[in-house]
Parts: C-alpha cells; structure tokens; sequence
C-alpha cells in the first residue's frame, strides 16, 4: 500500500472503532439509563463525542502534512501550558518570563521542530531557555518565592512545550525503507497511547477491585492498569504494519509507551491532587482540560522519539 | 449586514475568550433578560470585555458597561470602542467638573429595560488586597432602582492577564463566578446595603492557596 492508502485505512479502522463506541453508547443510554441523566454514562458519551472531533482535528491536520502537525501540535501546546501556567503560583514579577515563555519559546521550540534541527531544538529549552529564564526572573528584584516561581514556569515549559514538541519532531526522523510514511508514526504513538488510557478505563471499569495508587488517583485500579496495557501492548504489535518495526518490536515500543503513559498519568494527577482541582480544565467536553488528555502523551512522547531515533534513525549522508 | 459596529464587537468577544479561555459559571442564577446591574471586582481595563464576552449573545446586547469618561474618553479609538462598541454609558466620576448626575444616567438604561456591569470599587484595585471598599454609588443605584437586581460577578486571574502598566496580554485562563441575584430590602439603609453586596461578591471568590 501507499502512504496514502495505509493513512486512509487507518483512520477508516478508527472510524469504525468510533461507530462502534458511540453505538455501545447510544445502547447504554437508551436501554440501561433509560434516557434519564445517568453520571458515568452521560460522561462516556460526552467523551467519545470528543474523541470524534479530536480525531477529526487531528485527521485535518495529517491532510496539511507537515506544516498542519506543527501548527495543530503547537497550539495543543499553547493549550496546555495555558492550563498549567493558570494553576501555578506567579507573581507580577513573573510577567517577563511568562510573556517570553508564550510568546518566544513557544513559537521558537516549533519553528526549531518545523526546520529538523536537531542539534538546537532537543537543548533549546533545557539550555538556553533554561539559563535565561532566571535571568529575566531576577532581573526584576522580586525574591520572593523566587526558586519556586522559576521552576514551575520551567517545568511547565518542559511539559507542555518540549515534550509535546516530540511528537511532530518525529516526523524529521530519516528511516530507510519507510520514506513518506513518518506521519504513520505519529499515528502510531497517539493511538497506542490514547487506547490504552481508554482500555485502562475500561478493563477498570469492568473489572476494577484493587486501587494502584489510592493517595494519587483513586480511579485507577491495578486490574485496568494491567489489562488496558496489556491490550494495549497487543494492540501496539498488531499495528506493526504501520511502522518500521517488526510485530515484537512494535510490541516492545508499545509497552514502553504504554508504562511512560500510565506514569504520566499518575505525575499529572499528582499535581492537580496538590492544587485541589480534578481537572487541568475544561477545553475538551467529558475529559477536563488538554493536559487531562494529554499526560500520557507528554511522559511517552520523547522516550518513543529517542527508542526510535536511536535504532532507526539515519543521519542523512552529506552531499 | 452587521454593521462595523457589531463586527467590532463581535471581534472583541471572540479575541478575549480565545486568549482567556473565559468561563462563566451561572452558580446563583440562570442568565435572563430582565433588568439586572452586574458587580464585580476590578482589576484591570480588561474586566469589562471578559463579563461582556461572556454573556450570551442576546444578553450581551442589553447589557451595557459603565465606565469612567475620564479614561475612555482620551482618544478617538477608546472613544469608538467605549461609545459604539461597548456602548458603555460613561460617567463623570469628578463631581466638580460634572453636568449630569451619574445615578440618573444609570437609571435611564434600567428603566428602558437594559443591564449593567459595574464596578463599586469605584477603580482598579492594584493593591494586594482582594476587594476594596465599596462606594456608594450602588446603593444609590439600588435606591432609584428598586427592582433591579444585583447580580455579583467574581473575576478570577484578570489581574494575572493584564497586570499594571503591561500592554501585552497573557493568555491565562480565567472564570467568572455568577451569585445569586440581591435586591434592596425595604428599610434597607446604605451601611447595610453596602457591605452585604460586598460580602456576596467576596463569598464568590475561590480560596486561596
């Protein structure tokens, strides 16, 4: 198959995945909840409605190839450093870092992505940014808190700019054999990714006794936890066609995928936990905010850029 | 065709809840069109966009910001913004230079059926605390307006979008919380009017950390 036709096919399968869940929900409204409100059905509803339109989003971009990923992926970057930013304590002192923070490292981290240089988009932010952002802080004599004010503003950009920007920096990997297709690649990790947040839903909700981490997040149960990653995992390696990796390799990628994941999870409840909110926020109808979506993604995002640069990738010969 | 105007206004409305991702959340009453003066804290110039974007379209239209001519005034663009876009209805807050009695210019719009958002800090609050004293003025309001209701508005993070003296925006989330409606009670004098008003609005505020 082309490029193309292995693109087309895939979003056709999740479509019908889509078709299917919002059948199995529309039977679990009108039979089980009788079209009364019912919390737990209602809430699945409105997130399978959301997966529609974040997979249409995400469809519109792969038609603008790479110009439409890093834009689509910036702005869910904007987002989710938006939603940190709000929950995070700041002073006025701060403006200066968080002005630059939006507006010039944003907007630089994507352009170093859109460009594939490497060598400066991969210690942009853990170098430069990092130094100049304390100077810019201390600057303004404000010392307040000031250790603190200066992490959390770069951790937040190493969350939502840096590790976001993994997953359309994958479309500049040099894979022999699979020229054309890296778009697959990121279709890969966003549906190994996000199908087994959805399973580990699942399997939780069927299935879920015994709490994983009870302090951190009491929704999550060692039975959804096991079984969404081992079906997952399963799920990974039967996509193996999609990628360049073999059935056990892609199985491989998709456990670590899936670990990061599952841990991204838990580091982002985490803190929501500490802050004494449930959600990130409230962008997306049914899940929370963009980061509630996207904590899996930011925690497996670079480990499956550098798990795949390391053995896959090419550097391209000079000349 | 929408006039110049409305595109403005429409303009206004969809750049500041893209920027602020502004909620409103309508925990005390459910948005109506009847004549109601909406009060908030205030503590920047764009607090009147954000209550105004975020009313519904039709509310939106009846409802009109009141807002010191002193500074809306100065130039021909906050003119335009503040006469035909927002169609704010600007008061004279000095009361040696003015020539029409604030409280009967607010008085007009409520009786023609019209909304209002106000701020009885009377001016931006940049200080640390989280609301200043209440002027007067809203009793006054309350006085000449027996029927209006006080509706209190919390802005949460406007201070951290625009902070003093900064020109450029930062797109922070912010929500509004919507009280329960208050009207005068009868007897009610200032000194009980006043600080009850206030408390309201404080009640809306989420606690700090």
């Amino acid at each position: 198959m082309t490029p193309a036709q292995l693109t087309y096919s895939l979003f056709a399968g999740i479509g019908a995945v889509l078709l299917l869940a919002s059948i199995v929900g529309w039977a679990l409204k009108t039979g089980m909840a009788k079209g009364q409100p019912n919390p737990t059905i209602d809430n699945l509803n409105a997130r399978i409605k959301a997966w529609w339109v974040m997979v249409l989003v995400i469809g519109l971009s792969f038609m603008f190839g790479k110009p439409g990923v890093i834009l689509l992926f910036a702005f869910i970057s904007f987002f989710a450093l938006r939603e940190f930013m709000t929950l995070t304590y700041t002073r006025g002192a701060d403006y200066l870092a968080l002005a630059a923070a939006f507006f010039v490292v944003l907007p630089a981290q994507y352009i170093l992505v859109y460009f594939g240089w490497y060598g400066f988009y991969s210690i942009f932010i853990p170098v430069y940014v990092f130094l100049i952002l304390p100077i810019l802080e201390v600057v303004t004599g404000d010392t307040k808190r000031f250790l603190e004010r200066m992490s959390k503003i770069q951790w937040g950009l190493i969350i939502c700019v840096y590790c976001i920007s993994h997953v359309p920096a994958l479309l500049a990997l040099n894979i022999p054999g699979y020229e054309g297709r890296n778009l697959l690649l990121i279709a890969f990790l966003v549906i190994v990714v996000q199908s087994s947040d959805v399973l580990q839903y699942v399997w939780g909700k069927l299935f879920g006794k015994h709490k994983v981490a009870p302090d951190v997040s009491p929704s999550k149960t060692v039975e959804g936890l096991v079984g969404g990653v081992l079906s997952a995992t399963a799920l990974g390696a039967a996509l193996f066609w999609i990628t360049p990796f073999n059935p056990w390799q892609a199985a491989l990628m998709a456990l670590a995928i899936n670990v990061m994941g599952f841990f991204g999870g838990l580091v982002m409840s985490a803190i929501k936990r500490d802050r004494g909110v449930k959600d990130w926020g409230h962008m997306i109808e049914g899940h929370g905010g963009m980061l509630d979506r996207l904590d899996s993604v930011v925690f497996a995002a670079p480990i499956f850029f550098h798990l795949t640069r390391y053995w896959w990738n090419v550097a391209a010969v000079p000349g | 065709m929408p006039t110049l105007d409305a595109l403005c206004a429409q303009a206004l409305c969809v750049f500041t809840k893209a920027l602020t991702g502004a909620r409103m959340l309508w925990i005390g009453c459910t948005p109506m069109a009847t004549p109601r003066v909406y009060y908030a804290n205030h503590n920047s110039h764009g607090d009147f966009a954000l209550i105004w974007a975020c009313l519904p379209d039709d509310l939106r239209e009846r409802t009109r910001p009141v807002a010191g001519s002193d500074y809306w005034l100065k130039g021909k663009l906050r003119t335009y913004v503040a006469e035909r876009v927002i169609r704010a209805v600007l008061i004279d807050r000095n009361p040696e230079t003015r020539t029409e009695d604030p409280i009967k210019q607010m008085t007009a719009v409520i009786e023609h059926g019209d909304s209002l958002i106000v701020f009885p800090e009377g001016t931006r609050n940049t200080t640390d605390e989280a609301l200043l004293p209440f002027k007067s003025g809203i009793y006054h309001l309350a006085h000449a307006c027996p029927d209006a209701e006080f509706v209190p508005v919390w802005i949460e993070n406007a201070r951290r979008v625009m902070p003093k003296g900064k020109l450029l925006p930062l797109p922070l989330l912010c929500t509004l919380t919507v009280g329960a409606p208050i009207t005068l009670a009868p007897g009610e004098d200032k000194d009980a009017f006043v600080p009850r008003t206030r408390d309201a609005l404080l009640a809306l505020r989420p606690p700090e950390e």
